[in-house]
């Protein structure tokens, strides 16, 4: 893993360590390509990145600058509920390129907008009736007719609202999904699931709800959603109890009863007054084949068989050093951190986010993981990773760190991995890096 | 079940951390997650569970310690003392203040009846606040039925009952030897009295039992007055010296969290099959019923 390129946000080199709330990173995603990369911030900013195809110098390439910023959700009220509603960015996700212009998906607790991002390198001189300013011009000072011609400009990227689709959530959004068809797309929140169509902002399909009737008898929420890369018709969701329900719209308009329960039964062992909450699923993600699923809960990523619902084919401790100290996290509120989790393009690689600013990832086919770090005093441009350990006992080498020398503050939520190429985004608070592969550039296909 | 020996906080932090979490929820930008206060009720459940198992446990443990008492005491029958009938007398105040609370399940009168000499005659009816109680897997006698009045077997100089108590037939108080905490459960509100000061123990009968008679007296009259979250109120400041985490003194807003919330959360409930839902349904319905702030949606 070679380069480091920071997000240049606001730049606060001489408030090193102050962070504005509002610059946090919340959301981080690769369109298909690759060559965009988006994050949206809890100050409802996104800010989307383009990878340079110029290959001046070999490792000069494949640099991502800044393309585009915009807003793309203010703060809200509710004046009903008498609530606030955040303009944190909770998910982005980018539609498939259909012509020059690239669409995107931002939603925060309420609202999903449809973003169009197009260029602009060219614009129209020689107008008869305005002159270069756009001022109108005196008409007795026309004396000839031209007709006007399209000379290149600087580009300019110009982003636009598209499409609004609101008042479609009572709870608070916490995913979508675009559907393999390329038309619709869900939003899932707490309660419900709907499926909208891209192109009709007013109403949407319920799909599923699993509201009680009683809300005194709400024993589960619904935490992540997604489709089916290649099924169309299939897709998942997460709850808070740690099961995953596979639905599959052929077979009723309302999903409310699931295809496949994926379910692991509990160890009686290893109960605790936290049990409930580490088995809550922070996140799920289809395999790029569609076969699998990837799951994060607070301690550990299991990969699922879609074939086989008794349970994960393979369970991978990210940092099961953090058992014994559940109770002080959960004093802290960190045990609620919702920590994502991606796969690589060839599904042979899992990558998740930890605190003190590591992230790990496990070799599918080894089962070995490894512990990296996304920290600017560790890390400069082009030099290369090195490993981290945490010392939980035995031996204790140079560089490991302590369980309780932990920085929880420094938490990796949110990553995403490049499509196709061996590159990683990853989010660490207000700070973005970008890690690439050197030596493996293209993940060779399985 | 829960194993307990992971957490460096006991049950009760653990109840009222909860309880902060859920106040502070509130208040919160972006309105109440309903994900995160549904695994903050997860916590309080277990704590919960936790909490009641231990204090039971604890009754039971006295409970025991009295069994011995008694043997003891008729084996000093044999010998007469002059301690004998300070004891009995204790004894029989413990049985006089043993009131049933929601006498639910009332079986067959005490174990302990049986062991009890002639001299010292206690009425079965007193006796009658018999809760039952099926500790799971902690007692070796199955048909040991334990009050969950129990007073706590009576130390020489300690008076531990409030004056008032007989007259109170809902209100049942344990003093914990321990920690000199005298707990009541009264109407499903489980709170602490004040810590009763080992010297002011010492000092003998009257001062503490004036003492906690004006407290039950405040606490009747408050009753009497006011709604009921008023008198918690009061109450919930007593609690201040028995709760260790100064973090957590702010306990006003938890007990005004605790009376608001009036009914129970049977989502929850229906997952426990035992005793718990008998004999805590009232502790319980002060603890559940979050769900109040979070409908408000």
């Amino acid at each position: 893993m070679g380069e480091d390129a920071e997000s240049p946000k606001i730049n606060h080199t001489f408030l090193r360590d102050y962070v504005t709330e509002a610059d946090v990173i919340s959301t981080v995603e690769f369109n298909q390509t690759g060559d965009l990369l988006a994050t949206g911030d809890k100050g409802g900013r996104v800010v989307i990145f383009q990878r340079e195809t110029e290959v001046s110098l070999q490792w000069d390439s494949g640099e991502y600058n800044v393309y585009s910023t915009f807003q793309s959700h203010e703060p809200d009220f509710d004046y009903l509920k008498s609530v606030e509603i955040e303009e944190k960015i909770n998910k982005i996700r980018w539609l498939p390129q259909q012509n020059a212009a690239h669409f995107l998906l931002s939603t925060n607790d309420k609202t999903i907008k449809l973003w169009k991002v197009s260029e602009r390198d060219k614009r129209p001189e020689g107008y008869n009736l305005k002159d270069e300013e756009g001022r109108l011009k005196d008409t007795s000072t026309i004396t000839s007719l031209q007709v006007p011609v399209l000379k290149p400009t600087d580009l300019m990227v110009e982003v636009r609202p598209r499409r609004v689709f609101s008042n479609g959530h009572t709870y608070h959004v916490n995913s979508i999904s675009v559907n393999s068809d390329g038309e619709t797309y869900l939003s899932a929140d707490d309660l419900r699931i709907n499926m909208w169509h891209l192109g009709i902002t007013d109403r949407s399909f319920n799909i599923v709800d699993i509201k009680p009737a009683n809300m005194e008898d709400l024993t589960e929420v619904i935490t992540a959603a997604e489709f089916h890369p290649q099924h169309c018709h299939l897709f998942v969701y997460s709850s808070s109890k740690g099961t995953l329900r596979l639905c599959d719209m052929r077979a009723s308009a309302l999903c409310d009863k699931h295809t496949k329960l994926f379910e692991e039964p509990e160890d009686p062992g290893n109960r605790s007054f936290f049990s409930e909450i580490i088995s809550s699923v922070s996140d799920v993600k289809f395999s790029h084949s569609g076969r699998y699923l990837l799951t994060r809960d607070y301690l550990t990523a299991k990969v699922w068989d879609i074939n086989m619902d008794k349970g994960p084919v393979e369970t991978y401790q990210v940092h099961e050093y953090l058992r014994s100290k559940l109770c002080s996290l959960y004093e802290n509120d960190c045990i609620f951190d919702k920590f994502e989790c991606v796969w690589n393009s060839s599904d042979s690689v899992i990558m998740t986010g930890a605190y003190n600013s590591f992230f790990r990832m496990f070799d599918r086919e080894t089962g070995r993981g490894v512990t990296l770090e996304a920290w600017r005093e560790s890390s400069k441009p082009r030099a290369v990773l090195r490993t981290r350990r945490v010392y939980t006992g035995g031996k204790r080498r140079r560089g490991d760190v302590g369980v309780d020398s932990l920085d929880f503050t420094k938490k990796i939520l949110h990553m995403a991995w490049h499509p196709s190429e061996n590159i990683i985004a990853i989010a660490a608070t207000n700070n973005l890096y970008i890690f690439q592969d050197r030596v493996n550039p293209e993940t060779q296909a399985q | 079940m829960i194993n307990t020996m992971e957490c460096a906080v006991d049950a009760q932090s653990l109840i009222s951390i909860s309880l902060m979490k859920i106040h502070n929820s509130r208040t919160q930008r972006g309105g109440i997650k309903l994900h995160k206060n549904l695994l903050v009720s997860y916590v309080l459940r277990n704590a919960r569970q936790v909490y009641i198992k231990e204090k039971y446990a604890e009754i039971y443990r006295m409970q025991q310690y009295e069994e011995v008492m008694t043997v003891c005491n008729e084996i000093q029958e044999l010998n007469p003392l002059d301690l004998e009938a300070e004891d009995a007398e204790d004894e029989e105040q413990a049985r006089a203040a043993c009131c049933g609370e929601e006498v639910s399940v009332c079986g067959s009168p005490c174990h302990r009846g049986a062991v009890q000499p002639a001299a010292h005659c206690r009425t079965p009816g007193a006796l009658s606040g018999c809760c039952l109680l099926e500790d799971v897997g902690k007692e070796p006698e199955p048909s040991y039925y334990r009050s969950c009045c129990m007073e706590a077997p009576p130390a020489p100089h300690c008076d531990q009952f409030p004056a008032n108590s007989s007259a109170h037939c809902n209100k049942t108080t344990v003093l914990d030897l321990d920690t000199h905490v005298v707990t009541t459960v009264e109407n499903g509100y489980l709170h602490q009295d004040c810590c009763c000061d080992a010297l002011q123990c010492g000092q003998g009968a009257q001062s503490s039992a004036k003492k906690r008679k004006v407290e039950f007296g405040c606490c009747a009259s408050d009753a009497e007055e006011a709604p009921d979250f008023t008198a918690a109120r009061k109450r919930a400041k007593r609690e201040d010296c028995s709760y260790s985490a100064p973090d957590y003194t702010d306990t006003s807003n938890i007990s005004n969290l605790i009376s608001i919330f009036g009914s129970g959360f049977s989502g929850l409930l229906s997952r426990q099959a035992d005793l718990e839902q008998i004999c805590s349904k009232q502790a319980l319905a002060s603890l559940g019923a979050w769900t109040r702030a979070i409908v408000a949606f």
